[in-house]
């Protein structure tokens, strides 16, 4: 699997790519693989403070329930909504589908997240 | 050499395992085995699912325990151990029952298989296993019968849904027209004389589920045949995942969820399957005292009609945010493509219509009493 070099990531499997202060969150397509099947999403609604390094909602396969865990600290400035109808789209493409967008409060904290190398190494450390 | 001798806690295979991981099953564990929840190359768990519900898939439930009770005593010992009437069996049928504690609660689910004239074979679940054999064989000493513990005897293979009776078809003797619904039969399947071949399963659908010899070279040659012979009707591979929201459509119960140790006949709702006119058996006093008591608590069916999906053990909440009961299984529902739940609540809060909360992480989403089973498959033409 490509992770896109210019995303950072966490260890908990969300993606984040940023253009200045402005970031869109998402799951990695290690994270939609190992859930299975997607059907349900719960995100903030804009305006929402999310704090990194905790939850900001949740994702959900058939089976289980996974929270979501901020990458960065900002305010969400929009949601998603696609997903609401069609949370099947992170299976079809995480990379792609982004869940909510961000104003950083600090892009500099994403110097501290992995690099697609180094998130590749973790996936295939932690055996999955 | 340390002088205590620790008993590592082994994970059991089923003689498919290796057939699962090249086809490149995902696995978990469940109640100590490792099995299959969902074959991704197959398009995983809704894909399984709804293939069950307008094909055929198969299913590998070696887990699942076998008890054989043989003798001239071996009516009398089933009809003792469990609720509904063996004497009603002609031989080659079966019926949905359950081993009963003397309070009336569950010891566990089982069919009871009638195969000959004093045989009888309960299977039983996979997590209960030693427990229900120990029961059994305790609770039958007075009977002049044979209890034996087949379990390990068999792979279990289930076939399941519209399309299995002409996949299975292609590949046994055994003419399956002739075998209705929990009745059984025994045939050549796949070259392999006088299989057991059981019109049963646990998808809500109509199906088979065939019991052949456990070594693994037998076992994935019936599997891969049951494949191949499949192909022509879309048949997939089905893990556990599909296997549970199969039977949660159906209201099918499961062990330690819908039924336990601490739930009665009763309160599950499965009073059809007990029959307390029959001669007496364990747990029956204990019923009939319930009866008179009436049920403090009534397995309902929900439907959620905001947002969210109700989970095992989520609370459920009265509109005014109380506390009523608990969910005992949860899921999106992949052929009904609704979130439903099963869950316990005071009778007074079942009425079909009325509307509940389930509390979903912290947040109460509204939920609708809804009728059950959820799905029921269509009667044939």
């Amino acid at each position: 699997m490509a992770y896109p070099t210019d995303f950072k990531y966490t260890k908990e499997h969300e993606w984040i790519k940023a253009d200045g202060k402005s970031a869109t969150v998402g799951i990695t397509s290690h994270a939609q693989e190992s859930l299975g099947d997607i059907v349900f999403v719960e995100l903030p609604k804009p305006g929402a403070e999310i704090t990194a390094g905790k939850t900001f909602g949740s994702v959900e396969s058939v089976k289980a329930v996974s929270d979501l865990y901020a990458p960065a600290s900002g305010t969400v400035t929009e949601v998603n909504g696609e997903l609401a109808t069609a949370p099947e789209k992170i299976n079809q493409d995480a990379h792609g589908s982004w869940m909510v967008r961000v104003t950083l409060k600090d892009p500099s904290e994403l110097n501290s997240l992995l690099s697609a190398a180094d998130y590749e190494k973790f996936v295939a450390e932690e055996g999955g | 050499m340390s002088a205590v001798h620790l008993t590592p806690p082994t994970i059991r295979k089923t003689a498919l395992n290796a057939v699962h991981r090249q086809m490149g099953a995902k696995m978990v564990e469940f109640n100590g085995w490792d099995m299959p929840v969902e074959y991704p190359s197959a398009g995983g768990i809704i894909a399984e699912h709804n293939a069950v519900r307008t094909g055929v898939g198969i299913f590998d439930v070696s887990h699942m325990g076998d008890i054989r009770l043989q003798g001239p005593e071996a009516l009398a010992a089933v009809q003792h151990i469990s609720m509904n009437d063996a004497a009603r069996l002609a031989i080659g049928q079966a019926q949905y029952s359950a081993l009963l504690y003397p309070q009336g609660t569950f010891v566990d689910d089982v069919i009871v298989h009638r195969l000959g004239e004093d045989e009888y074979l309960l299977v039983i679940n996979a997590g209960t296993r030693e427990k229900d054999f120990s029961w059994v064989r305790d609770n039958t000493r007075q009977f002049n019968c044979k209890v034996e513990n087949l379990s390990d005897d068999f792979t279990q293979i289930a076939i399941q849904g519209p399309k299995g009776v002409d996949l299975l078809q292609k590949l046994t003797d055994a003419d399956l027209s002739a075998v209705k619904f929990y009745w059984l039969t025994r045939g050549t399947v796949c070259g392999l004389k006088n299989i057991l071949i059981a019109r049963t399963g646990y998808t809500a659908e109509d199906g088979f589920e065939i019991y052949v010899p456990a070594d693994e070279a037998t076992s994935a040659m019936v599997w891969n045949k049951v494949m191949e012979a499949g192909k022509e009707f879309g048949v997939v591979p089905c893990g556990l995942g599909a296997r549970n929201t199969l039977r949660l459509e159906g209201k099918l119960p499961l062990y330690g969820h819908e039924i336990s140790d601490t739930i009665n006949v009763w309160e599950a709702g499965l009073d059809r399957f007990c029959k307390m006119e029959k001669p007496d058996f364990m747990g029956r006093s204990a019923l009939e005292k319930a009866k008179t008591g009436g049920v403090k608590k009534t397995l309902i069916g929900l439907e959620m009609i905001e947002r969210g999906i109700a989970r095992d053990g989520y609370k459920v909440l009265d509109d005014g945010g109380r506390e009523i009961g608990y969910v005992t299984s949860g899921s999106y529902a992949p052929f009904l493509k609704k979130n439903i739940a099963l869950a316990y609540v005071p009778p007074e809060f079942g009425n079909v219509g009325s509307t509940v909360k389930v509390e979903c992480r912290s947040q109460g989403v509204k939920a609708q009493v809804v009728p059950t089973p959820f799905y029921k498959r269509p009667k044939k033409a």
